[in-house]
């Protein structure tokens, strides 16, 4: 049998079988990762529209420093949290290291630039559409900004999936901020990441395809409510 | 920029005074003065750059300009004249036609019990009453300039500012959208419309400036306008009302 047939018995067994620890694993990456999206949601949204708006001395180069922090490396960010956490850190009285807030810190850092990056982008875009319009009416700056928020809230959706993808994925800051602690810390990647070290490559595989799946399936979930409301919408431009 | 309200001065809502307006390099108002005076329905026309969108905006107090903007108490029972603009294309939120309104009723500060009604006599005042429910931006493009006008009725403006409100339409919606101009004109309110189409202007203007260089060149009542009076004020006027401006002047 081959690798890959081998990975895919794996999967499906581990899956059939709905093997707790699996089940307990995926759930503590869905909760992390969903609690790191809708953290930076709140944050990297009002910045991203704040951003669009904002004009002041330096404001190209915040957002020259925002894009690049969209290729910021895991591994950095969980040293950076690593540092801020760890007992002689500055944070360290919290007693926040290894736990699944220590995780949750870690991938909000991580995907925050990516939600305001686009978000600013998304605002701005509209902005120039319709920013007069809404001017004209009333609206403040920040509250046309927040307004186009609402009026692109599909592609909002959008940002927030690729931030969801991008904090389910990582590997790196959820291994030395939470330490992959069975039962505790251990999600997903973590046990991707053990798994391949032992040598055990098919259940690290099988792991790695229910993860996708997993992703998938929200995915797949949150398309069906935008194909819902869109058939409602049909011939908006 | 020196924005400013005053006792009201009989007949005006809102006057500038040697208004000129820069963008960069350029020169787009160059000393401008003009009253709007309640009810008129005042056209500027002019050709493509001559000013007559920055004018619009300067009257709506929405570009930075200098020499001095003021808007008069002069609305009924001493009130500052509400204001309200249309755009060539209007920017409706991906919301239905309903909340576009209730979204503009908010931020018109209109007291939330009067919503419903406000918003359903403007659905209807446009001719719009069935398609409050659609999603605004699946109207047609002459329904969304209806909506953008119900839009900006609903808060009951005395001054209407519309920047070639018809320019995109086709002529059944062009119509459509006159119909209701001048029947917000009939109850009293201020129509200023910038427009490049010398039929609608003589239709639905009671007075018309025509705008050269950021210039005022011409500013009489209409039927002055089209008379023999504006071909003796020189410039471009004349070319401009045969339809026989040259590329070069415009």
């Amino acid at each position: 049998m081959s690798a890959f047939a081998q990975s895919v018995a794996t999967a499906s067994r581990l899956i059939l079988e709905g093997n707790p620890v699996l089940v307990e694993t995926v759930l503590l990456s869905l909760s992390v990762s969903a609690a790191a999206c809708a953290c930076a949601a709140g944050l990297g949204l009002c910045s991203g529209a704040w951003l669009a708006i904002a004009r002041f001395p330096g404001h190209r180069l915040v957002v020259t420093a925002l894009n690049t922090l969209l290729a910021l490396p895991s591994v950095v960010v969980g040293l950076m949290v690593y540092l801020l956490l760890s007992r002689s850190g500055p944070l360290g009285s919290l007693g926040l290291m290894f736990t699944p807030t220590a995780m949750v810190i870690a991938q909000t850092i991580l995907v925050l630039p990516v939600v305001a990056a686009l978000s600013r982008q998304l605002v701005g875009d509209s902005l120039r559409d319709g920013g007069d319009q809404l001017r004209s009416m009333g609206a403040g700056p920040l509250l046309c900004a927040l307004l186009m928020l609402v009026h692109d809230r599909w592609a909002v959706i959008t940002v927030l999936l690729i931030a969801f993808g991008r904090a389910i994925a990582e590997v790196g800051a959820v291994m030395i901020v939470g330490g992959n602690i069975e039962g505790v810390t251990r999600v997903m990647t973590t046990a991707i990441a053990l798994e391949t070290s032992k040598g055990d490559l098919p259940l690290a595989m099988a792991l790695g395809m229910i993860l996708l799946g997993v992703v998938g399936l929200v995915n797949v979930a949150i398309g069906l409510i935008q194909r819902g409301k869109g058939s409602a919408l049909a011939g908006v431009r | 920029m020196d924005d400013g309200c005053a006792m009201p001065i009989f007949g005006s809502l809102l006057e500038l005074e040697n208004v000129s307006v820069r963008f960069g390099n350029v020169m787009a108002l160059r000393e401008v003065s003009v009253r709007i005076a309640p009810g008129e329905a005042l056209a500027l026309v002019g050709a493509n750059g001559s000013g007559k969108t920055t004018l619009l905006r300067a009257l709506h107090g929405v570009v930075s300009h200098s020499g001095r903007r003021t808007v008069l108490a002069a609305a009924p029972h001493g009130r500052l004249p509400v204001q309200g603009m249309v755009y060539q294309r209007p920017f409706m939120l991906r919301l239905s036609a309903r909340n576009n309104l209730r979204l503009a009723a908010w931020l018109g500060r209109l007291p939330r019990p009067s919503w419903p009604d406000r918003i359903d006599a403007a659905l209807n005042r446009v001719g719009l009453s069935g398609l409050g429910e659609r999603p605004a931006r699946a109207l047609s493009g002459g329904q969304q300039q209806r909506l953008a006008l119900a839009r900006a009725w609903m808060l009951q403006p005395d001054i209407l500012f519309l920047d070639e409100p018809t320019a995109n339409l086709d002529p059944t919606a062009k119509r459509e959208v006159e119909a209701v101009l001048a029947s917000f004109s009939t109850d009293g309110v201020a129509l200023v419309i910038s427009t490049h189409n010398l039929g609608q202007a003589k239709r639905l203007a009671s007075r018309i400036v025509y705008l050269e260089d950021g210039q005022i060149k011409v500013d009489q009542p209409t039927a002055g306008f089209f008379g023999v009076a504006a071909r003796d004020a020189g410039g471009t006027v004349d070319l401009f009302l045969k339809g026989e401006l040259a590329w070069g002047l415009e």
